[in-house]
């Protein structure tokens, strides 16, 4: 079987949604390259653009660390410049623009990312920059291997004006669910809870996950109960 | 003015003994032989007026301006050489462009003032050009609200409440500094800067003039904008009203 090694390593799932004082962003663990796990529990997949803006990065790593990179420093020299930190706006914009112009190199690949901050003109923003660069202002956003296992459920699931921990919890769900049904999405969950007071970081490991453990992760059906990593997908049903 | 610079003033690369660069000067007394050109910054908006000097009965009522819109919130008005003031509106709105196309967002007034400003001083260090013979006045509106920037052919830029430029400016200055500015707003600010203008024009010496005035504020949605036409016609009332009852005294 063809384990793809020579694709470059590569993101699970990440989510960015807004509530009533911010914006909430999660994502996975996972690095995979082709086919293989490369590693499980150390990558952060947010990374901070300035002080209130951070960036979910889906896709090859050393390319969308090389954007982190850059974006920042440019931002670096317009906070001094303009005496004041960017705004969400301005810094999702800067990534799109990297993104739009080197859309047709080879390397690119499946690059999704989410910007995700507060500044004090208009509070908590989510920014999905797609592939190819297109932008997207969303109440909340999702990117990501493992993401289209989870667009039903964070579309019922998001409510406007949320407190900061029914977010929080939202996000972390949303990352295990991903996580559970994704082979590229694994490990730990890190979140990173941005708003006026500042910015909080968090990691749940992997056995703190709600669907973690396989013994509960049951179908309840009748009498008799079998665990979904067991059946076969065309064994008769009991 | 009999020139005191003799010898240090033939190049803008030229510092006099005591540390003055005398074209930057002279350029300023082209400022200083314009037309008068005003700005406020009133409590929702900024004004902006100019006394056009007409040199010829010929000419079309509305050409010629001296206001410029150099982005949707913002404006310039120009006091000084025409032609020059022509350039530096178009570097200012190559630069208010540029910076929308990389940040996303229409460019701050401080960030655009601070720009203009650089491509006026860039003028004064190389002996193959000459300084800006132009004093601009920059007023906009953004989200930190409205603010007006003076620009002297130096490069310094200042952020103002009043300002003003040309060959009325210190009586103009002192009408302003009359007026409690947080407390006017545009529409009363509008009709305020006509009586200046009107106030300073110098029949004696100076032929007809046309009164050039635009706006940003709230009430044009914060839309650099000429002043609506009754309102001009309204404040030239006025105007002339409060110069007869001057003449009367």
């Amino acid at each position: 079987m063809d384990l793809h090694l020579n694709a470059p390593y590569c993101m699970g799932t990440i989510v960015g949604v807004t509530y009533d004082d911010g914006v909430v962003l999660g994502a996975d663990s996972r690095m995979t390259i082709g086919m293989l796990v490369a590693n499980d529990s150390v990558s952060d997949k947010i990374t901070q653009l300035t002080d209130k803006v951070y960036i979910c990065r889906s896709g090859p790593a050393a390319v969308l660390e090389f954007v982190s990179d850059y974006v920042r420093n440019i931002l670096d020299q317009q906070t001094i410049q303009f005496g004041q930190p960017a705004t969400v706006k301005a810094t999702a914009n800067l990534v799109r623009l990297f993104s739009y112009k080197n859309t047709n190199a080879i390397q690119m690949g499946q690059m999704g990312m989410i910007v995700g901050g507060w500044d004090k003109y208009e509070g908590g923003q989510i920014f999905a920059v797609a592939q190819g660069g297109t932008i997207l202002k969303l109440p909340y956003a999702i990117d990501g291997s493992g993401s289209s296992g989870i667009e039903g459920f964070l579309d019922r699931a998001w409510k406007e004006g949320m407190s900061k921990d029914k977010a929080e919890k939202l996000v972390v769900k949303a990352v295990s669910l991903a996580i559970a049904s994704d082979a590229a999405s694994g490990g730990a969950v890190r979140t990173v809870t941005i708003n006026s007071d500042g910015v909080r970081k968090n990691c749940y490991p992997p056995d703190s996950l709600p669907l973690c453990d396989d013994k509960r992760r049951r179908t309840k059906t009748k009498k008799t109960t079998t665990t979904r990593t067991e059946r076969r997908i065309d064994a008769p049903k009991p | 003015m009999s020139s005191i610079g003799t010898g240090y003033d033939l190049s803008v690369t030229t510092f006099s003994p005591d540390g003055r660069v005398f074209q930057i000067e002279y350029a300023a007394k082209a400022v200083d032989n314009s037309g008068t050109v005003v700005g406020i910054k009133c409590k929702d908006g900024i004004v902006l007026g100019v006394e056009k000097l007409i040199s010829s009965k010929m000419m079309l009522p509305g050409s010629n301006r001296r206001i410029h819109a150099v982005h949707r919130h913002s404006g310039m008005a120009v006091a000084g050489l025409a032609a020059d003031g022509r350039q530096i509106v178009a570097r200012a709105k190559s630069e208010a462009a540029n910076y929308e196309r990389v940040y996303g967002e229409p460019i701050p007034v401080k960030e655009l003032a601070d720009r203009v400003a650089g491509y006026v001083h860039l003028s004064t260090l190389y002996w193959w050009l000459r300084p800006f013979g132009c004093g601009i006045i920059l007023g906009g509106y953004d989200r930190d609200g409205p603010q007006l920037y003076m620009i002297e052919p130096s490069g310094i830029s200042y952020r103002y409440f009043g300002a003003a430029v040309g060959k009325g400016r210190q009586a103009a200055k002192t009408e302003i500094e009359k007026l409690k500015l947080s407390e006017v707003t545009c529409r009363e600010g509008v009709i305020e800067i006509a009586k200046i203008i009107y106030a300073v024009h110098d029949e004696a010496k100076d032929k007809a003039f046309e009164l050039e005035m635009s706006w940003v504020c709230d009430e044009s949605n914060r839309q650099h904008q000429k002043v609506p036409d009754d309102l001009l016609e309204q404040a030239k009332t006025a105007a002339k009203a409060a110069l007869e009852e001057m003449d009367a005294d």
